[in-house]
């Protein structure tokens, strides 16, 4: 059992690494060397290495131009990283505060078609998000909302909302009423529970949310493209944006940003990591 | 006027469950009343009412001269005592018992030596700085206890506390609550199922059934006199024997008889010929030379007594005896004239 265990790790481990390490290799190397027809898998200090051999000279370059406009855009890479940052962090920070009230609301008090307004909520997920493109761009208009950071938190909250109700629900609906009610007994108001009980308990559910909620607002491509040209760009989109360039595609630059845009969701997840493999620890009650 | 007064009250759930339906109750300031009954006769929610964790659809509930039926728990001023426990799993015992203390704006010394008093009464001091997860289910309880305790609310109510614990804590327990509420005379409202935790801690005991009360008594009243065929059976360990049968008139006076039987027992109530229920506890039947035969068909040892079940012609009777009888021994029965109870058959209320 303890090998067959290594024995799916392994390769799963080597295939999810393999192409991180690939973008590191990339990230390493100049223009020339990324677009060589033959792979060369060896960095080294050396400062000329022969064409289509094994081992490259590796340099920081692309890191260091990360720091410059590139040819042809406006600003520098993280500019874009910045924006990406704002935009996830307040949109998750929406969706969760959001999703836990509405979802507290859902477990705990009497709500008239509490079905099919979960039912709904689910709903909003069944349409793949860019058929209501054009629908999106026409309201976003008339409320002067593309191009701007604003108008980007609000559709992620929009679409990660149905998500975050959901899971919270299924979260606060397992924090037994009696924990609400001794407080409520013990001299609490209902907002004071809440406050001191349910969030407390809430905080798994919570770490666990916030986590799909980056993910998705953090990879969106779709609307960030079709919402802006100038102010609010994504890195998704300032990458694919270089792809017309007219001095080639920047390779290496591209795996160096990319390696940078992915620290700040495996940090997030790695942080939040506790919570989400802690689950239940309030097992104090018995049912 | 009562400390606690219930009108009426009544609860029907939103699925059409009618748990409590009309409840008329008047306590006094520092009394000890228990509501017993079967499991779904309504008196887990009557507590519930009284500490505001549900709105009564019906009726009025004034506590201390204040009509409270529809105010939060939180304006009620009422210490809860939880079948299973309800602490706080992300604070410590500690945190758990100076959590009622701590937003009615008591000083951290006063905090402090309120948590010192109560966890010192109930011997959990060693336990302040452990998690609720960490203890056992009796200790649980114990600092359920203290969290209700440390203040002195208007009054205690307690939902089965005793239930979930083992025999030892449960009697231990058991007399640390009654003699906490001795001592501050703080009214007390405590629901159980277990009659023998009824009689050992209440000033009056309230037993329920089907949403409703079925008498209201001091133990010795319930026990004794029991108002109706369910108090009868439901309280007392076995509960009442009960012989279906009827009383006919004598020379010498009425007599409760079977059908079938020319076995007589002599009635002295003031009561007419009828059809009528007997009722006997176990420990007024004695054996004795002469009077009802029987035989033994089981016997119970119990330690300092036990119980003999005898089958006679008059129908099956449990006597309490401090002998053991061996199975199938052949025996005569005496009843205590002066401990005979009369009910109704068909109402089954009581008629002496």
């Amino acid at each position: 059992m303890k090998y067959l265990r290594w024995l799916v790790i392994i390769p799963y481990f080597c295939l999810a690494t393999l192409p991180l390490c690939w973008l590191f290799l990339t990230s390493l190397k100049t223009q020339e060397a990324a677009i060589s027809p033959t792979a060369s898998l060896i960095p080294t200090t050396a400062e000329n290495t022969a064409p289509g051999g094994l081992s490259f000279s590796a340099t920081l370059d692309a890191y260091r131009k990360l720091a410059t406009p590139h040819t042809g855009k406006a600003h520098a890479f993280f500019h874009y990283l910045f924006n990406s940052v704002i935009i996830g962090l307040l949109s998750t920070l929406a969706s969760v505060v959001l999703g836990t009230g509405c979802a507290y609301g859902f477990s705990r008090f009497r709500i008239a078609g509490a079905r099919d307004w979960l039912f709904f909520i689910l709903s909003t997920r069944f349409l793949p998000p860019l058929a209501v493109v054009v629908p999106v761009l026409m309201m976003y208009r008339a409320f002067d909302l593309p191009n701007t950071h604003l108008g980007l938190i609000l559709l992620y909250t929009a679409f990660n909302l149905s998500l975050a109700v959901w899971l919270m629900k299924g979260f606060i609906d397992e924090i037994p009423r009696a924990y609400e009610e001794a407080a409520l007994v013990d001299g609490y108001s209902p907002l004071q529970a809440f406050y001191k009980i349910i969030l407390p308990h809430s905080a798994t559910g919570m770490a666990v949310t916030a986590v799909f909620c980056l993910i998705s607002a953090w990879n969106e491509y779709g609307f960030a493209l079709a919402l802006n040209n100038a102010e609010a760009v994504t890195v998704p989109v300032y990458f694919a944006g270089l792809q017309g360039n007219i001095q080639g595609i920047p390779w290496p630059q591209i795996a160096a940003g990319v390696l940078i845009f992915v620290v700040p969701i495996v940090s997030f997840t790695v942080l939040v990591r506790n919570h989400l493999l802690r689950g239940v620890t309030f097992g104090t009650i018995k049912q | 006027m009562p400390f606690l007064e219930l009108q009426n009250l009544q609860k029907t759930y939103p699925d059409g469950t009618r748990a409590v339906r009309g409840i008329d109750l008047q306590v006094d300031q520092g009394e000890f009343i228990v509501l017993l009954g079967p499991s779904g006769c309504g008196k887990t929610t009557t507590l519930r009412m009284i500490a505001g964790l549900e709105d009564p659809t019906d009726g009025q509930i004034t506590l201390d001269n204040q009509n409270v039926t529809h105010l939060p728990p939180s304006q009620r001023d009422v210490g809860f005592v939880f079948q299973f426990y309800a602490l706080y799993p992300h604070m410590t015992v500690q945190k758990n018992i100076a959590f009622p203390l701590e937003n009615i704006g008591t000083s951290p010394t006063d905090i402090e030596a309120a948590i010192d008093r109560v966890a010192r009464a109930l011997s959990i001091e060693t336990l302040l700085n452990q998690y609720p997860r960490q203890l056992s289910g009796g200790d649980q309880q114990r600092v359920s206890l203290a969290r209700a305790m440390v203040r002195t609310p208007d009054i205690y109510l307690m939902d089965e506390p005793l239930g979930t614990l083992d025999a030892e804590h449960r009697l231990e327990l058991r007399a640390f609550i009654r003699r906490q509420q001795l001592s501050l005379s703080i009214t007390a409202i405590y629901v159980t199922h277990d009659q023998e935790e009824a009689m050992s801690l209440a000033d009056r005991i309230v037993v329920m059934d089907g949403g409703k009360i079925r008498q209201i008594g001091s133990p010795s009243e319930i026990y004794n006199h029991p108002a109706d065929l369910f108090v009868a059976n439901f309280v007392g360990s076995p509960g009442m024997n009960l012989l279906t049968g009827q009383i006919v008139q004598r020379e010498d006076g009425l007599s409760f008889t079977h059908r079938d039987t020319d076995i007589h027992i002599p009635i002295h109530a003031n009561t007419a010929p009828a059809r009528v229920i007997l009722g006997m506890r176990p420990e007024f039947i004695r054996p004795a030379n002469r009077g009802i035969p029987g035989k033994v068909i089981l016997s119970e040892y119990l330690g300092s007594h036990g119980y003999a079940h005898i089958d006679t012609p008059i129908g099956e009777l449990i006597m309490r005896s401090t002998d053991r009888l061996t199975i199938g021994e052949k025996i005569h029965l005496h009843l205590n004239e002066t401990h005979i109870r009369l009910f109704d058959p068909d109402t089954g209320t009581s008629l002496t």
